[in-house]
């Protein structure tokens, strides 16, 4: 028997990431952001989520990557975690994908850094590879350099 | 599983319930033992805790509290008198079993602790045989079931059997559930009665050796108390999380409603209008009333606090009567949390270093036993708490001698500071008055920390004191947190919300004057505000933005927290708003400046500013902090000193001179061609009425200045008259302690003084216009 998961796929800079469908509670476009003065620069700044505040945290600064170019709008990943809703911001957000659990492999040795800590596995489809975000540890802070 | 859970639960909930109401009534009884209603209760709340652990299998539990209530089976019968050994043991148990509960709670086990020593102690006393074995004798139990039988008739008969449901379960069935009795003895007995027997079910089956007088008659009581459980049938227990929500769900109710309001007012149509009003007022109410459901009596907090002052009184062999007024006052529920500790605190000291010794006391005057009262009201949209004993009062002497050696006064502030104010040192951070230390303070948790928790609820607190007399330490508190009146201002292009309690006046400095008005003590920005010193704060910097405020005005956010006011500029000044308090997120817990963030009526995201957290920052980053500490710490001297606040005026030429503020009744500009002359007096139409106007350089024999085009006037009203005091220039208005010279006295003149580095006159009003024939 073929067991398939369910992933939400997301692309942030040139990669394709996925997270499990069941964590996801909505994605939304950009929403407005109010900075918090003095947080860690992961946190980009609250959004209000039909009356509800939630944190938005900026994948790319997660992971280490580069800062969008100004004027391109992050979206929001709505995710449940165990501190309450969070919101992830990405660059865009794709199909919500059937993957063959066959196809999984480890984090690929091209990642490094953090995005390797970050990176449970892969999953290889047809046109890309899909690597699943440990979506546990993308939400906790890194702790200061 | 689940289920079980459940129902320990509620077993857990019920016995922590009944075990408040326990410590309560030892207490009571130890002050009445005769009271036989509260021995009852007492009773009871033991046997439900015997009688459940024993049918969850909590061996250790049950065992505990069977011979607590083996000792309290005695002291029902009369066979024994309350003791304080015995209460003493008695609150030990509560205390034990509320561990082994906790315990339960945690892990679903009853834990290993040991109580076997507390155990033999209850058996001990229970064994103790004042009434040296008479207590044993028949008759005595005999009648006490035949007198608990004979208040429930009804009940115990089974003729009234169909009668049994609305008034708790039957005597018999209780007795079987409780393992007394065998299901078939009772319907032995029954049938008897059946048979004509005219003895109560009770009395057969004790007469027939099936049951003893004492299962019985707790049977009964039970039967009782659960005939009366169904009078609180009109009210639910209701999960605070639930409540939680639906106050959360009001909040956004109440944003939207403000939003539709402000949206519907630019609009013309008329239904829609009157929709929007209806929305308004419902919501208004709805809000209301689901604040309601958070309020709780204050006295959830007090109640344990009787067993505190006990406990405590006895361990320092002090005489402690407790006066609890106002228990109904009710809170929100998160601040009647917030608030346990402080005054749970406040109590301990009031005890331990509050009231004397008995022969202190006695020595003083006073009665042996000191008293203690607690008294809330509502005043004012807030609660007011107050914590008063007849104690030995607070030594200000002793206070500023502890607070300058402790560092923090020095000596010349501690000399200024009235005595009111060196009272108050002791909620500084590192003051401690106790010259020993006892087991109860020095704890290391000061009154530093009671004043820090009941103002991040936004409270404050003050102390008064009289020496020999006793102390009186008053909280303010607001009703609720959840939504609170806040002012909106604007740093960059962000907008935050400053909570109303924090908040004193607001200034606004315009570009010239800006420029001059800030000046550096030590680095340490400053502005004079009366005359008196002012730390200043710049919201952008300590946000991170770094803002050239060269030649623009300023506005500043006067704000108090830690006792301490400071300015805080900000870039705009919006309105007010009511705000509905939500918590960050745990990612932000190192944002001290903030303490939680609301939604604005457009929908956006606003943080809350955290006084007490922007205080702290300022200073830590100062690069001066001690000196901007002790800068402040003068502020804090200078605050409320009992000095004169005095209006500055130049008078003629270059002259100057002072009035109380207290004779001013307002600062009032005419123009010179506004002066009329009636009855050969300079006079102006003020006011719909006649204002005399009289020139103050002409009384004071300051000579002729040619009047300018406007003239300053300081009006000054008493019973009999109004009168104009026209004045050169007026210049400040200044808090000083007056040194006067008595060397330039003349009419109407105190005296002078040094005010500003200028000799000014300090004018008596009243005798300077009293010798004025022409004034009405």
């Amino acid at each position: 028997m073929i067991m398939t998961t369910q992933f939400c796929s997301f692309r942030l800079a040139h990669l394709t990431f996925g997270v499990e469908v069941d964590r996801v509670q909505e994605v939304m476009r950009s929403q407005a952001l109010t900075p918090v003065p003095l947080a860690h620069e992961v946190v980009r700044g609250l959004i209000n989520l039909r009356g509800q505040i939630v944190t938005a945290l900026d994948l790319r600064r997660r992971l280490d990557l580069p800062d969008r170019e100004a004027g391109e709008e992050p979206m929001n990943i709505v995710v449940r975690s165990s501190g309450g809703e969070l919101s992830l911001l990405v660059d865009a957000i794709g199909d919500v994908v059937d993957v063959d659990e066959t196809t999984f492999e480890g984090p690929p040795e091209t990642l490094d850094g953090v995005a390797r800590e970050l990176i449970t596995g892969t999953y290889k489809l047809d046109d890309r590879l899909l690597l699943v975000l440990d979506t546990d540890r993308a939400v906790q802070l890194p702790a200061p350099a | 599983m689940s289920e079980i859970d459940e129902i320990v639960g509620e077993f857990l909930v019920e016995s922590y319930e009944n075990l408040d109401a326990y410590d309560e009534d030892l207490l009571a009884l130890e002050r009445d033992p005769a009271d036989r209603e509260v021995i009852g209760s007492i009773f009871r709340t033991i046997h439900t805790v015997k009688g459940t652990s024993g049918f969850f299998g909590f061996n250790a539990l049950e065992s505990l509290a069977h011979v607590a209530e083996n000792l309290l089976g005695r002291l029902r019968a009369g066979e024994l008198d309350v003791t304080e050994e015995i209460a003493s043991a008695l609150l030990a148990t509560g205390d034990a079993i509320r561990r082994m509960l906790g315990e339960i709670e945690r892990t679903g086990e009853e834990g290993t602790e040991d109580v076997t020593a507390l155990a033999d102690q209850l058996g001990r006393l229970q064994a103790d045989d004042p009434a040296s074995g008479e207590a044993e004798a028949p008759a005595v139990d005999a009648s006490a079931v035949a007198d608990v039988d004979t208040s429930t008739p009804d009940d115990t008969s089974p003729a009234d059997d169909d009668t049994g449901d609305d008034h708790g379960p039957r005597l018999g069935d209780l007795l079987v559930e409780r393992g007394d009795v065998d299901a078939e003895d009772v319907s032995f007995a029954a049938l008897e009665q059946d048979f004509g027997d005219p003895r109560r079910l009770g009395e057969i089956l004790v007469d027939d050796g099936k049951a003893s007088e004492e299962a019985v008659a707790s049977a009964v009581e039970a039967q009782v108390d659960n005939g009366q459980r169904s009078v609180a049938d009109t009210s639910i227990r209701v999960d605070v999380g639930l409540l939680d929500d639906l106050m959360n769900l009001v909040g956004e109710l109440v944003l939207t409603r403000n939003q539709l309001v402000q949206l519907v007012s630019d609009d013309t149509e008329h239904e829609l209008t009157g929709a929007s009003q209806r929305l308004n007022l419902v919501t208004t109410e709805l809000q209301e009333g689901v604040m309601k459901t958070r309020m709780q009596p204050i006295g959830n907090v007090w109640n344990k606090l009787p067993r505190v002052v006990r406990d405590l009184s006895l361990s320092c062999g002090k005489q402690v009567r407790l006066v609890m007024e106002g228990q109904e006052t009710e809170l929100d529920k998160t601040i009647i949390e917030a608030i346990k500790d402080p005054l749970t605190h406040l109590v301990r000291n009031a005890v331990d270093h509050g009231i004397e010794l008995p022969e202190d006391r006695v020595a003083a005057g006073k009665s042996e036993e000191g008293q203690l009262v607690l008294r809330a009201f509502h005043e004012g949209g807030q609660v007011n708490i107050e914590i008063v004993d007849d104690g030995g009062g607070v030594d200000a002497d002793r206070v500023r001698a502890k607070a300058v050696s402790s560092g923090i006064v020095t000596q010349d502030q501690a000399t200024r500071l009235s005595d009111r104010e060196a009272v108050n040192l002791i909620f500084s951070a590192g003051f401690s008055t106790s010259a020993e230390v006892t087991s109860v303070s020095g704890r290391g948790v000061g009154m530093d920390v009671v004043r820090t928790n009941i103002e991040r609820i936004g409270g404050t607190v003050d102390v008064q004191t009289e020496l020999g007399q006793g102390t009186s330490f008053k909280v303010k508190i607001p009703l609720t947190l959840a939504i609170v009146p806040a002012l909106m201002v604007s740093s960059g292009d962000d907008r935050f919300a400053i909570p109303q309690l924090s908040l004193i006046e607001l200034l606004r400095l315009d570009g010239d004057q800006a420029a001059s008005a800030i000046e550096l003590v030590h680095g340490v920005p400053v502005y004079r505000l009366r005359g008196r010193l002012l730390p200043i704060v710049d919201l952008s910097s300590q946000l991170g933005h770094e803002r050239d405020r060269s030649g623009e005005a300023i506005n500043i956010v006067v704000l108090h927290a830690d006792g301490q006011s400071f300015g805080l500029i900000v870039d705009l000044i919006h309105d007010t708003e009511e705000i509905v308090v939500k918590p960050l997120g745990s990612h932000l817990k190192e944002a001290t400046l903030f303490s939680g963030a609301t939604i604005l009526g457009d929908g956006r995201v606003a943080l809350i500013l955290d006084v007490l957290g922007i205080a702290q920052r300022a200073r830590v980053v100062s690069e001066s902090a001690d000196r901007a500490m002790s800068t402040e710490v003068d502020e804090v001297a200078t605050e409320h000193t009992e000095r004169r606040t005095l209006l500055l005026v130049e008078v003629g030429d270059d002259r100057r001179a002072a009035i109380a503020l207290a004779d001013v009744q307002r600062l009032e500009e005419f123009r010179a061609d506004a002066i009329e002359h009636a009855g050969g007096q300079e006079v102006v139409q003020y006011r719909d009425a006649i204002l005399p106007l009289r020139r103050l350089g002409d009384l004071l024999g300051a000579g002729f200045v040619e009047p300018p085009e406007v003239l300053d006037v300081v009006v000054h009203r008493d019973e009999e008259r109004s009168v104009g005091l026209v004045v050169g220039r007026i210049l400040d208005i200044v808090e000083e302690d007056v040194d006067l010279d008595g060397g330039a006295t003349g009419h109407g003149v105190f005296g002078s003084a040094v005010i500003q580095g200028r000799v000014t006159d300090v004018l008596d009003i009243q005798v300077l216009l009293g010798n004025d024939p022409g004034v009405m």
